[in-house]
C-alpha cells in the first residue's frame, strides 16, 4: 500500500510541474491571435490557441498556450513585429481549443458550402466566386459578408485578416477550406 | 413599443434610434438609409413588413456601426443600460452585437430595475453572451440555429467556435442538443431551431416541427434566420403566443424561400419580397 500511495504522490507531482511550465499570450482580439500563431508556429514553437481564463473572457475571446521558458524569446519577437501581447500569465488549467472540424455540402453540383462551427461559406465552383456566407454573431460578419460576396477566393483579403472576432476566425476556417478544396 | 437593437457594418456610424421605415434604398432610421443585406437590416426588414401587415406602429430601431472594433455594440449596451427604463419597450430583440459578458450583465441589471419588464428576444451575439455569462433565464426567446443549438448544448463553451467536437458531432440528434440544454440551464421558455426541421420548444419540451416546405437552397443563404428573428419578435409584439409566433415565422420563412426559387447565390433581400405574400398565404392557411 506504501509504495502505491508513493507513486500516487510523483505522478501528482510531475503534473503539476509540468502545468506550470506553460502560460498564455493575451491579445485584444481574436484575429490577432491568428497571425501571433502562425509566426510563433512558423519559429518552431509547441504552441496552441485556446480559450483565455475565466478573468480576461469577454465571450469572444482567444489567446496563445506557449512554453513559459521562451517568454523572453517570445514577447522580444512579438515586440519586433507589433504585436505585443496585453498579457503574459502562467497557467495551471488547459484553456479549450476552437473546433477546426468543418462539414461540407454540395449543391447542384457546381456550389460548395463549408461549415466551421457556426460559419458558413459558399463558392460557386466554375468561377470560384464566393456567392453567400451565413451564420455568427458577432459584428464583423455582416461587415465581411459584405466584402467577401461576388469577389473570387483569390481576390479577397482572408478573415482572419481581416476579422476580429471568433465568429471570424471560425469563418477563416472556412475560408481556407475552400482554398484547399478548389484552390484560390 | 417594438424595440430592435444590434449593431450595423458602417464605419463609424453613430447611435441612431428611431422608428424603422421601408424604402426602395432599404431602410431608414433616424434619416440613415441602411443597405438590406444580412443581420439586424434584414431583421428589422422583417419585423416591420410584419408590423404594416397587422397594422401596428412601426418597431423603433437602435443601431450603431461596428464592423468588429467593438464601439457601436458598446454604444448599444451603455444606452441601454442608462435608458431602457425610459423607452417603454414591450418587446426588445437584441440581435448581432459584439459578445461582452460584462456590459450585458449592465443591460441585464438595469431590466431588473423595471417593474414591468419587457418580453426579450436574444439572436446571434446577444444569444452568445447571454449564455456565455449563465443569464438564459432573463430571455423570453432564443433562435438558434445547428451549430449554436450545438453552442447551448455545452456547457463548457464561452462561443461557438469553442463548442466541443463531439457535442458538435451531435447535431443529427437536435432533440438531445435541446435536452442538454435544457439540463444545462442553457435556453429560455422559447426556442425556435432553424435547420433543415425547424424545432419549436417551450419549457425544454418540443411542442412543434415544422420541415415543408422543404428549399435545400435556403441553407446557405445569409440572413434567412435573421428574417425568422424579426417575424417572431413583430408577432409577439402583435400578441400572438410564443407557439403561434413561431409557428407562423416558420412556416412563412420557408414559404417565402420557395415564391423567390433560391439558388445558392441569391441574397436574402430578394426573399424579403416575398414576405407579405408568404404572411397572408400563411395566415389564411393557419386561420
Amino acid at each position: 500500500m506504501k509504495w502505491f500511495r508513493k507513486k500516487k504522490t510523483k505522478k501528482t507531482d510531475d503534473a503539476e510541474l509540468d502545468l506550470v511550465t506553460r502560460g498564455l499570450l493575451i491579445f485584444a482580439h481574436p484575429t490577432t491571435v491568428i497571425s501571433v500563431e502562425e509566426i510563433l508556429k512558423d519559429e518552431g514553437y509547441s504552441i496552441r490557441v485556446v480559450s483565455p481564463p475565466p478573468s480576461y473572457r469577454t465571450g469572444c475571446d482567444l489567446s496563445v498556450e506557449f512554453p513559459l521558458a521562451a517568454e523572453s524569446n517570445i514577447t522580444k519577437l512579438l515586440n519586433n513585429v507589433g504585436m505585443a501581447p496585453l498579457d503574459v500569465v502562467p497557467i495551471t488549467s488547459e484553456g479549450m481549443e476552437p473546433l477546426h472540424f468543418v462539414r461540407s455540402k454540395e449543391f447542384d453540383g457546381d456550389f460548395l458550402m463549408i461549415r466551421a462551427a457556426n460559419m458558413k461559406m459558399t463558392v460557386y465552383k466554375p468561377t470560384r466566386e464566393i456567392v453567400n456566407v451565413s451564420g455568427g454573431g458577432c459584428p464583423d460578419v455582416p461587415y465581411l459578408a459584405t466584402e467577401m460576396i461576388g469577389k473570387c477566393l483569390s481576390d479577397v483579403s482572408s478573415p482572419g485578416e481581416v476579422g476580429y472576432s471568433l465568429c471570424a476566425y471560425s469563418l477563416n476556417t472556412s475560408y481556407e477550406e475552400l482554398v484547399r478544396a478548389l484552390g484560390d | 413599443m417594438l424595440l430592435l437593437a444590434g449593431s450595423v457594418p458602417v464605419e463609424n456610424l453613430p447611435l441612431l434610434i428611431g422608428p424603422i421605415k421601408i424604402t426602395s434604398y432599404g431602410i431608414s432610421i433616424d434619416g440613415h438609409d441602411l443597405t438590406v443585406n444580412r443581420g439586424n437590416e434584414a431583421m428589422m426588414t422583417a419585423a416591420t413588413l410584419i408590423c404594416q401587415e397587422f397594422k401596428l406602429d412601426n418597431p423603433v430601431g437602435m443601431v450603431a456601426g461596428d464592423t468588429g472594433n467593438r464601439a457601436g455594440s458598446e454604444a448599444i449596451y451603455k444606452y441601454l443600460a442608462e435608458n431602457l427604463p425610459d423607452m417603454d419597450a414591450d418587446v426588445v430583440t437584441l440581435h448581432y452585437v459584439m459578445p461582452d459578458i460584462n456590459l450585458n450583465k449592465k443591460v441585464l441589471a438595469t431590466i431588473d430595475t423595471m417593474k414591468k419588464k419587457p418580453v426579450m428576444i436574444a439572436d446571434a451575439g446577444t444569444m452568445y453572451v447571454a449564455k456565455a455569462g449563465g443569464d438564459a433565464h432573463y430571455y423570453d426567446v432564443f433562435t438558434p440555429d445547428l451549430g449554436e443549438m450545438a453552442f447551448l448544448a455545452d456547457d463548457k463553451a464561452d462561443h461557438p467556435a469553442f463548442t466541443r467536437g463531439y457535442i458538435f458531432d451531435l447535431e443529427s440528434d437536435v432533440p438531445a442538443l435541446i435536452q442538454k440544454a435544457n439540463e444545462a440551464n442553457n435556453i429560455p421558455d422559447t426556442m425556435f431551431v432553424k435547420g433543415a426541421v425547424d424545432y419549436i420548444c417551450l419549457k425544454g419540451k418540443i411542442v412543434e416541427t415544422i420541415s415543408e416546405p422543404s428549399v435545400e437552397a435556403m441553407e446557405p443563404i445569409g440572413g434567412t434566420g435573421d428574417l425568422i428573428t424579426g417575424m417572431i419578435s413583430a408577432l409577439l409584439y402583435a400578441g400572438k403566443s410564443p407557439l403561434e409566433a413561431c409557428l407562423i415565422a416558420g412556416h412563412v420563412n420557408r414559404l417565402a424561400g420557395l415564391l423567390a426559387k433560391p439558388t445558392p447565390a441569391t441574397q436574402v433581400a430578394e426573399i424579403l419580397t416575398f414576405l407579405p405574400e408568404a404572411l397572408y398565404k400563411v395566415l389564411e392557411k393557419l386561420g
